[in-house]
């Protein structure tokens, strides 16, 4: 255990065995032992506790060769034992905390399964009495800022329009066309056997403006803007930042909670808007290389084929869609704990719960709306 | 001041370390050599650059000029698995603890063992056991997840993590830093039991004087992108410079060291 300047040069420990004594000598240590352990441990198997235990030709000792040996005696002293005054005390530090071993996690058994739903049960009612609150405290932030005007987060819903809505606009954009494409080339194969060519306006009108532009909007949109939002209070949170505006009195709801929503709500419709119209074009090129169907023929033929009605449901989704995917990243990102773990699993239950919700409402103005915009 | 090559009695070994940030040179020829089982203190004021000079002895980071030689070899000497081995023999406590927030406590401690691959589970448990008891914590913490505990906790329990794989070197950033003085003081109690238990060499950086007075033995003042002086706390003293006088010599510094010249 000196510090000084012993020699690099390490002897292995090594270990001598006869039917009644163990002699041992050299370092017994992490690094010394570690290219010999499995020899080692062969031995010290072979060896009895009841034999006489000679450490005293050992030069180190570390806590690493004093567990080996621990264990090598089955956790007793054995009954001869010799050594260095200061192996003793390592060897003596090993037992006494091996006294006391670490609490073992208990096995899995019916009723912690029981435990486990039950768990899962209140933590999902939390889930929505956060999430009404949320709504609450949303709602009255809403008629404090209308009765207050000069309390309205114009810089932070700008920033967020910013931040969603145009940096978006590429991605939707490039998506949207390319969906626009494969969805027209596969259906005007089909309309090509019947001949039913310029149906294929009445295909790609409704279906992308009433139902694929503003799914595919919030699905991208919830991966994109909505894990972003989730993470940005979850790590606000961990660093004390919400903690710290709220010590100045600033609301969290109103300066971080709101901007996002009220963004989200207004630039939805548009990104909805914006990618209709590229996943019509891409519709179009297609129609066009298959179809041989003109720009002027499908623009012509458009408001024919698909009521104004569906357009106006198609932004209103598009909202709903928004408020929606905002509300849950917010609901989500107050949840984080200051640790990873929690943050990566709150991120990922806010993407796969906007997406879900979406979908779920989409199904539900299916069935609200299934007599507007139909054409006869 | 040309130390010779460093031999194996000396573990950590500077030479010319230059560090620049954009235009913002931070050390210049810098020196310095810490001897076996030495506890130094390295000092300096804010943005001295005394936290990159032990990224730089980690690895973490390399310097724009010069050589880092841990334990008598380059640091980058050797293939992986030497460079590997090498590392095994330091253990680093940082700011924060950096403990794995997704692992529990004897887990944490578990990990570098785990990753070392030789040890059976029955002695990594017994193990982890000896690290808590080590660090003056109870077997039952180790279930624990580290955003569970306190900030006294968190310190001790990165420093079983640390001493997981018997270091022979201890690097200590702040160890002290966001501790009440009597949790700060009984750190300070334990790493210089665990220095004497383990013969153990030291380096820490810290800005209390109370950690330093009670344990370094030797300080190490960063100031002027150099090593100003390297010596113990009353060599150290006698070193006219602004910066020693204004750290050491200020009201603050003259009642921690009155103390600690009262407790010895």
């Amino acid at each position: 255990m000196s510090p000084g300047g012993q020699a690099e040069a390490r002897q292995g420990g090594s270990l001598v065995l006869t039917p009644a004594s163990a002699r041992l000598s050299g370092d017994w240590t992490l690094r010394a032992l570690g290219p010999q352990l499995p020899g080692l441990r062969r031995q010290l198997r072979m060896a009895s506790a009841d034999a006489a235990w000679s450490l005293e030709a050992v030069e180190r000792l570390d806590s690493f060769g004093a567990t080996l040996l621990w264990q090598a005696w089955g956790r007793r002293w054995p009954t001869q034992l010799s050594l260095r005054p200061a192996h003793r005390q390592t060897l003596e530090r090993v037992a006494r905390s091996a006294e006391r071993p670490l609490p073992q996690l208990s096995a899995f058994t019916p009723i912690d399964a029981v435990v486990a739903l039950g768990g899962a049960l209140i933590a999902f009612l939390a889930h929505v009495r956060d999430f009404v609150a949320l709504l609450g405290q949303i709602f009255l932030d809403l008629l404090h800022v209308l009765r207050h005007p000069r309390d309205w987060p114009w810089l932070e819903i700008s920033a967020n329009v910013h931040k969603v809505g145009v940096k978006a606009m590429p991605v939707t954009a490039l998506v949207g066309f390319l969906i626009g494409v494969v969805l027209s080339y596969l259906s005007s194969l089909q309309l090509k056997v019947f001949g039913a060519d310029v149906f294929i306006v009445n295909i790609l009108g409704l279906g992308i403006i009433r139902e694929l532009g503003p799914v595919l909007v919030s699905v991208l949109v919830a991966g994109r803007s909505g894990s972003a939002m989730t993470a940005q209070l979850g790590v606000m949170r961990v660093t004390e930042e919400i903690d710290a505006l709220a010590a100045m009195g600033v609301s969290c709801s109103l300066r971080l909670v709101l901007p996002k929503v009220i963004a989200l709500g207004l630039v939805m419709p548009l990104l909805v808007l914006w990618t209709s119209t590229i996943a019509l074009l891409g519709g179009w090129v297609s129609a066009w290389v298959e179809l041989d169907l003109s720009l002027r023929y499908f623009v012509d033929a458009l408001p024919d084929a698909v009521p104004v009605a569906n357009v106006y449901i198609g932004l209103s989704k598009g909202a709903v869609f928004g408020v929606l995917i905002a509300l849950v990243a917010c609901h989500f990102g107050l949840r984080v704990k200051p640790n990873t773990e929690s943050l990566s699993a709150n991120t990922t239950a806010s993407v796969v719960t906007a997406i879900t919700a979406v979908i779920l409402v989409d199904a539900l103005f299916a069935i609200a709306t299934k007599s507007i915009g139909i054409p006869g | 001041m040309n130390p010779p090559a460093s031999s194996p009695a000396t573990v950590v070994s500077l030479r010319g370390i230059a560090t620049r940030f954009g235009r913002n040179v931070v050390h210049e020829e810098l020196d310095l050599d810490v001897a076996r089982g030495e506890i130094v203190a390295l000092v300096g004021g804010s943005g001295s650059g005394k936290t990159t000079l032990l990224r730089h002895i980690i690895g973490l980071t390399r310097p724009a000029a010069g050589t880092v030689q841990l334990f008598g070899e380059l640091l980058q000497a050797g293939d992986r698995s030497a460079r590997l081995a090498r590392q095994r023999r330091f253990g680093v406590l940082f700011q924060q603890g950096a403990l794995f927030s997704a692992f529990t406590v004897g887990e944490n401690i578990a990990f570098p063992m785990r990753e070392l691959g030789i040890m059976s589970a029955a002695e990594i448990d017994d193990l982890v056991a000896l690290k808590l008891a080590m660090v003056e914590m109870e077997p039952e913490h180790s279930v624990l997840m580290p955003a569970e505990l306190s900030g006294g906790m968190v310190k001790r329990a990165a420093l079983a993590r640390a001493l997981a794989l018997e270091p022979e070197l201890l690097l200590l950033d702040e160890p002290t830093a966001g501790l009440d003085p009597e949790r700060s003081a009984s750190f300070v109690r334990l790493i210089r039991a665990l220095h004497g238990d383990l013969g153990l060499t030291v380096v820490l950086i810290t800005h209390d004087l109370d950690t330093l007075a009670a344990m370094a033995s030797k300080v190490a003042v960063l100031a002027d992108r150099r090593i100003l002086s390297y010596a113990p706390l009353e060599e150290t003293l006698r070193v006219d410079h602004p910066f020693i006088e204004r750290f050491f010599r200020g009201a603050q510094g003259q009642r921690a060291l009155a103390r600690a010249t009262g407790a010895n």
